[in-house]
């Protein structure tokens, strides 16, 4: 059981110093960052000072359409997640329930999830053509497999004792599922959901950078070529932002699935 | 006399094919049959699904030239430099973030932040930092690989028995004696599988590098095919790739002993 499972409350001031601590190590790196590409210890026209990629967000707001760009990708990471979500943990609840299967095929999608299968958006984009469709399935494909293997993971972890109480009183097949396997595997399964979307964020953004279409990923390559590096930095920026983006809705749907403590 | 009788019993006889073997061998052929029809059906355009005779001919082809192997040894070195180096880094930054709460409510958010980034847009980066050569296919094998190993081991940590941790503090164990006698063991199974997803991303960022800009590797390779439509040969150059990592993946996990783990 993670940590996070636990149901011991946290004092209010608990996490405020860690996270004070936390953005200051950033901050002062950022300084330091900003002080020795200044002094020409760090060479200026390989790596900006981060002054000149906050002062290129403005730029890229106004010039690059960004936010445009920004919500294209983000949607299409939305619906990839989505789809892995529904698609993964179903993949795994069936390989939990028929064993046959799951001795079959478990160390197959395992060895999947190794696989390059961006290297496949070739065919992809004959498949489904040179949209958004092509960029999305690269993601969803691509996100699967932790997302099923981490189910079948969480639900095996369960806790026996938890299982002979779901047995004593006599809980049905789905019952047991509902009250105690699923709960019980929550935590591992988005553990498979982040995981999957890892996974997903990297072949979503990473076709948009081959194909040269879409959000974020070919405003990137577009400012790369240009030299553009404050640009560049703060494009990147905006892909991070997707990602924090997308891990406090999972965050969420976390809480809202978990049952009370 | 009961028991005379039952030692007397023919063993019944194993059957020459399991279960689990027999649901393989149907789910390939079903997917082969799939894969042929479609090859003949025109529903595609013509080469995009070659037939298999055609992608057959393609894999011997390749394998019997020496070329491809370079290649491959090219890329299987940056995937392992990368491992090594983003594995061995993920593996500390995870132990210290798991064993201490602080480091762990300061650090891990931006871990999981910056974990999900696809890493090929560090590219551009790596190749201005590390140069057009192979350092850069490196570098961003092991931006990949540091994240999911990092994040694993962090978890893992966590969900060592408290019991175990105990035992190691009640004999008055030293942080390497911890380390090594209680969380090492203790979590072989949560690393490995760490190592395994890190295998993959340092995989996926090494040959995504050098799809990109590079002149030697297998993503060159596949990028070369690609651009000269020889659709059979960059299939077989996929299965290949394919099956040696999922050999690759295979053999860490054997390694770790992943396959040993038993479920209830």
């Amino acid at each position: 059981m993670t940590d996070a499972a636990l149901p011991t409350p946290r004092p209010p001031r608990g996490n405020f110093a860690p996270r004070v601590v936390g953005l200051a190590t950033i901050v002062a790196g950022l300084l330091l960052a900003e002080l020795l590409i200044r002094t020409g210890l760090i060479n200026r026209f390989i790596v900006p000072p981060p002054s000149e990629v906050i002062e290129a967000f403005r730029r890229i707001i106004v010039e690059e359409h960004i936010f445009g760009r920004f919500l294209t990708t983000a949607a299409e990471c939305l619906v990839a997640g989505i789809l892995l979500t529904l698609f993964g943990v179903a993949g795994g609840v069936l390989m939990h329930r028929f064993k046959l299967l799951q001795q079959a095929c478990e160390t197959w999608v395992a060895s999947v999830a190794a696989a390059p299968l961006v290297i496949m958006y070739p065919l992809f984009l004959v498949v489904f053509g040179r949209n958004a469709l092509t960029i999305i399935m690269m993601g969803f494909i691509s996100g699967l497999p932790p997302s099923i293997l981490k189910t079948i993971e969480g639900i095996f972890a369960t806790r026996k004792v938890l299982v002979n109480v779901g047995r004593s009183f006599n809980l049905t097949g789905t019952q047991q599922f509902r009250k105690i396997l699923f709960p019980a595997a929550l935590p591992t399964i988005f553990v498979g959901v982040r995981l999957g979307l890892i996974f997903a964020l990297i072949n979503i953004v990473g076709t948009e950078f081959l194909i040269n279409y879409g959000g974020l990923g070919a405003l990137i390559t577009d400012l790369a070529e240009r030299y553009d590096l404050a640009g560049t930095y703060a494009a990147i920026c905006f892909v991070i932002l997707v990602s924090v983006l997308f891990f406090l809705a999972l965050e969420k749907v976390e809480r809202w699935l978990r049952p009370v403590d | 006399m009961a028991e005379t009788g039952r030692l007397r019993q023919a063993a019944p006889a194993a059957p020459l094919i399991g279960p689990v073997a027999l649901l393989r061998t149907a789910i390939v052929l079903a997917l082969l049959a799939i894969w042929e029809f479609l090859a003949h059906s025109g529903w595609l355009y013509r080469d995009v699904v070659p037939s298999l005779v055609s992608i057959a001919r393609a894999i011997v082809d390749l394998l019997s030239h020496q070329e491809y192997y370079y290649n491959l040894a090219v890329t299987s070195g940056e995937i392992g430099i990368a491992l090594l180096i983003g594995g061995t880094s993920g593996l500390v930054v995870g132990i210290v973030l798991g064993a201490n709460r602080f480091l762990s409510k300061a650090f891990e958010p931006y871990l999981y932040y910056l974990g999900p980034t696809p890493k090929i847009i560090f590219l551009p980066i790596c190749i201005m930092w590390f140069g057009v050569e192979t350092p850069s296919k490196i570098a961003l094998g092991t931006v990949s690989c540091f994240f999911p190993v990092a994040l694993s081991v962090a978890a893992g940590m966590r969900q060592i028995d408290r019991v175990l941790i105990r035992v190691g503090q009640s004999f008055r164990a030293g942080t390497m004696q911890m380390v090594l006698k209680i969380y090492l063991p203790a979590m072989r199974h949560p690393i490995i599988n760490g190592v395994r997803l890190g295998f993959g991303f340092a995989l996926i960022g090494v040959l995504l590098a050098e799809t990109r800009l590079s002149n030697k590797g297998v993503g060159f390779l596949i990028m070369q095919a690609d651009s000269t439509f020889d659709m059979p040969r960059m299939y077989a150059m996929l299965i290949v790739l394919f099956v040696v990592a999922i050999g690759a993946n295979a053999l860490i996990g054997r390694l770790g002993g992943l396959d040993s783990i038993k479920r209830t």
